[in-house]
């Protein structure tokens, strides 16, 4: 049984540059609520595996200090990092409080499947969610991540209401989530949420990903292009 | 000694210049006289390397690095160049050639060229962009092309202003390899807009340096300055000389472990360093008449008085591996919290030990030595520059930093890190600044990278162009051709690059 507050990391890395603004400290935690074929670390999948490491918030502050003169702040993902919600408010209610660390943001990168009442507990404590959106069409959504996308749009329309998105991200499959059509629909969809909607395009690639993915095309130059027409 | 053949192959050789064969004429000629005199001991420590003059020449006629005062200059005019005081922009920018050309070093060209955001700042009122643009390329043009020498070196003022907005600019569309250029950062003057229009600068044309101003300050005092690869000395004043010793080679002359090293062979090696670096201070200020004869002198743009002399250190991290393989323990410096203790230990003794040695003239530093993290020319062969950790062998990021930075501290006249940095930092230049931020709260002096993707590999402190390596034999810089050594012997160009995480590596859902 995981005790109160206790997380379950799967790493953490004290500097990335691909994890929100500035150099950050990420902390990923172990389990996730979708099963996405083209999961890069597929590992972080389940909630408990002997490779998971146990950390109290004390902890995880101990090591966010030997990064601190460095960083701009620190990243929580996963796995999905809402799974272990109550653990990330207490971590990051900490850092908001305590005047050491009072200078670095708060960013969670989440894939979005998340109710609302979790994204209100950590509002007041978060400066910004990265948002994954794996599909606008349901059935494609279904998919790819074994699950429907209902709460990840309600996640969408509820950070931008209260100014706590930061990014959207879409990871583009070849074949699979990238026809222009629906391309169109999700530009549409998103900027009519709101028309400055920051939307970042990852490409998907077959490095680490289980093997129902791995013959699926990773994209290409002229992919990207043709993205970028749409969403710019 | 110089030889006939020497002096014949350096007048017939079709890869040199004609300036670069003058120069090395003087060389030769200059190493036809005895060197100072020195005792037995010293002068084999010498010529087994173990201590090294740097090949500076038999009879020091010039101090290795000076820095005139331009801002004088330009204000007061010179008697010796029948310059009037600069009124205006072009005066000023013709009146700061001029004086390069007239002053010496070791190189023959100046390596120090002033902070020229703050010099040219009172000429620009009235001048509106376009002409600052097209006044300014000119002169940076011609500083490239007049003195070809990648250790010319400029530097920047920590407050963002018109005219450091255009050097970087300019850098960026020139690609030059002169000059060489320092960003003095100062933790509140100096804006993160400014920090980032440098570092994307950097992406581009591996410059500027990045310099901790408040550290150079405290030991300096306002008026400094980097200069030649990131040595900082007083402006007005500067280096007699730069006197080496191979921590690595000291290591290897005897048998045994930490302790009687420390006792014993370094205390040894380091007096015999200084009396090398004290016989060429001598016949420099005594016998050479420089500060008797010189203009700069003359004219109060140099005072003997704001000279020091540079301890150099290299060869930290083979000195510490062998050490720890000695006394029996695992790991090595840039892996191990043992080793980097040691090698903390090792600069800790060796500062104390510079700091109680009286060296005269050299009153910069109140009669002693400034100490100097030396990184090397192009004949160091499996010995590496200064404390850094060996090529090849770095840690990641932040590791590499922690290793690193608290040596910084003890080397006034210069220390420096070269990082390499994959295209991830373009992508988030915010991140670049974040970390050089963070490097001076750590305490680190210097903060130097280079993109692995541009034309530039940082070789000491100097650059040069993988494009005019390609171009060998002959080359327009002469600083080339000791780039040229080292990326052959010393693999300077394999630094293992940082990729501050990757989709591949770190284990994200997305990206």
């Amino acid at each position: 049984m995981l005790k109160a507050h206790q997380a379950q990391v799967a790493s953490i890395i004290p500097f990335s540059w691909v994890d929100g603004p500035g150099n950050r400290f990420v902390l990923f935690l172990q389990g996730c609520n979708f099963n996405c074929l083209a999961c890069h670390n597929p590992q972080t999948i389940p909630l408990h595996t002997p490779r998971a490491r146990v950390m109290g918030v004390p902890e995880v502050l101990d090591d966010i200090r030997a990064a601190m003169p460095y960083i701009s702040g620190i990243t929580v993902s996963g796995g999905e990092a809402t799974v272990q919600h109550e653990f990330l408010l207490e971590l990051f209610e900490e850092i908001k409080r305590l005047p050491e660390f009072a200078h670095l943001t708060t960013f969670i990168d989440s894939n979005g499947n998340a109710p609302e009442y979790i994204w209100e507990s950590l509002a007041p404590f978060t400066d910004g969610v990265m948002l994954d959106l794996k599909a606008l069409d349901d059935a494609s959504h279904i998919a790819l991540t074994g699950s429907s996308n209902e709460v990840v749009l309600e996640s969408i329309k509820f950070l931008d209401s209260i100014n706590k998105l930061f990014e959207v991200r879409l990871l583009l499959v070849p074949g699979q989530n990238d026809s222009d059509e629906e391309l169109i629909k999700t530009a549409v969809w998103l900027k009519g949420i709101n028309p400055d909607m920051k939307i970042k395009i990852n490409a998907f690639k077959s490095h680490g990903v289980r093997a129902a993915a791995r013959d699926w095309p990773e994209v290409g130059e002229s992919d990207l292009i043709r993205y970028r027409s749409i969403f710019d | 000694m110089t030889s006939l053949e020497d002096i014949r192959s350096m007048v017939t050789n079709p890869k040199f210049t004609y300036r670069q064969r003058v120069a090395g004429l003087a060389n030769l000629a200059e190493n036809l006289l005895d060197p100072p005199a020195v005792r037995k001991q010293c002068s084999d420590a010498l010529s087994s390397r173990i201590i090294c003059d740097m090949y500076e020449g038999s009879a020091p006629y010039r101090p290795r690095y000076l820095l005139p005062d331009y801002k004088k200059v330009l204000v007061n005019g010179s008697k010796f160049l029948e310059l009037p005081p600069a009124k205006d922009l072009d005066d000023a920018l013709a009146f700061l050639l001029i004086m390069y050309s007239a002053t010496p070093s070791i190189t023959g060209y100046p390596v120090y060229f002033g902070d020229l955001d703050t010099l040219l700042l009172p000429y620009v009122e009235g001048i509106v962009d376009e002409e600052l643009y097209a006044k300014m390329k000119r002169f940076w043009i011609s500083l490239d092309r007049m003195f070809p020498d990648a250790f010319a070196h400029t530097n920047l003022s920590p407050v963002y202003n018109r005219v450091s907005k255009m050097i970087l600019k300019l850098e960026r569309e020139l690609l030059q390899v002169v000059p060489n250029i320092s960003l003095k950062v100062d933790p509140v003057l100096t804006s993160d807009e400014y920090i980032l229009d440098a570092v994307k600068t950097v992406f581009e044309c591996g410059k500027p340096h990045f310099i901790n101003d408040v550290m150079m300050q405290s030991d300096l005092g306002p008026d400094y300055a980097a200069v030649s690869c990131y040595n900082s000395l007083k402006i007005g004043g500067g280096s007699h000389t730069l006197v080496r010793i191979n921590l690595k080679a000291t290591v290897d002359a005897t048998e045994g472990g930490v302790e009687p090293f420390l006792a014993t062979t370094l205390p040894y090696y380091l007096d015999l360093t200084a009396e090398l670096m004290e016989s060429r201070i001598l016949y420099l200020v005594e016998e050479s008449h420089f500060f008797e004869s010189n203009w700069l002198i003359a004219e109060g743009l140099l005072e003997l008085d704001r000279f020091s002399a540079m301890f150099g250190i290299f060869g930290l991290a083979e000195a510490v591996n062998i050490l720890m393989a000695r006394e029996g323990s695992e790991g090595t410096y840039g892996h191990s919290s043992i080793a980097d203790d040691l090698g903390y230990r090792i600069t800790s003794f060796i500062s104390a030990w510079v700091a109680e040695r009286k060296m005269p003239y050299c009153k910069a530093n109140n009669g002693y030595a400034f100490l100097h993290s030396q990184s090397g020319i192009d004949l160091d062969i499996g010995v590496t520059a200064g404390t850094r950790i060996p090529i090849g062998t770095e840690p990641s990021l932040i590791s590499h930093l922690n290793t690193v930075a608290r040596h910084h501290h003890l080397f006034q006249s210069g220390i420096s890190d070269v990082l390499s940095f994959d295209d991830t930092a373009v992508k988030n230049p915010q991140a670049v600044v974040d970390v050089i931020r963070g490097a001076f709260k750590s305490g680190m002096r210097d903060f130097t990278f280079n993109l692995d993707s541009n034309d530039f590999i940082r070789i000491t402190g100097y650059l040069v162009r993988k494009s005019d390596l390609a171009k060998m034999p002959s080359a327009r810089h002469s600083s080339t051709y000791l780039g040229a050594g080292s990326v052959a012997d010393s693999h300077v160009d394999q630094r293992i690059v940082k990729r501050v995480t990757s989709a591949e590596s770190s284990p994200s859902t997305s990206s």
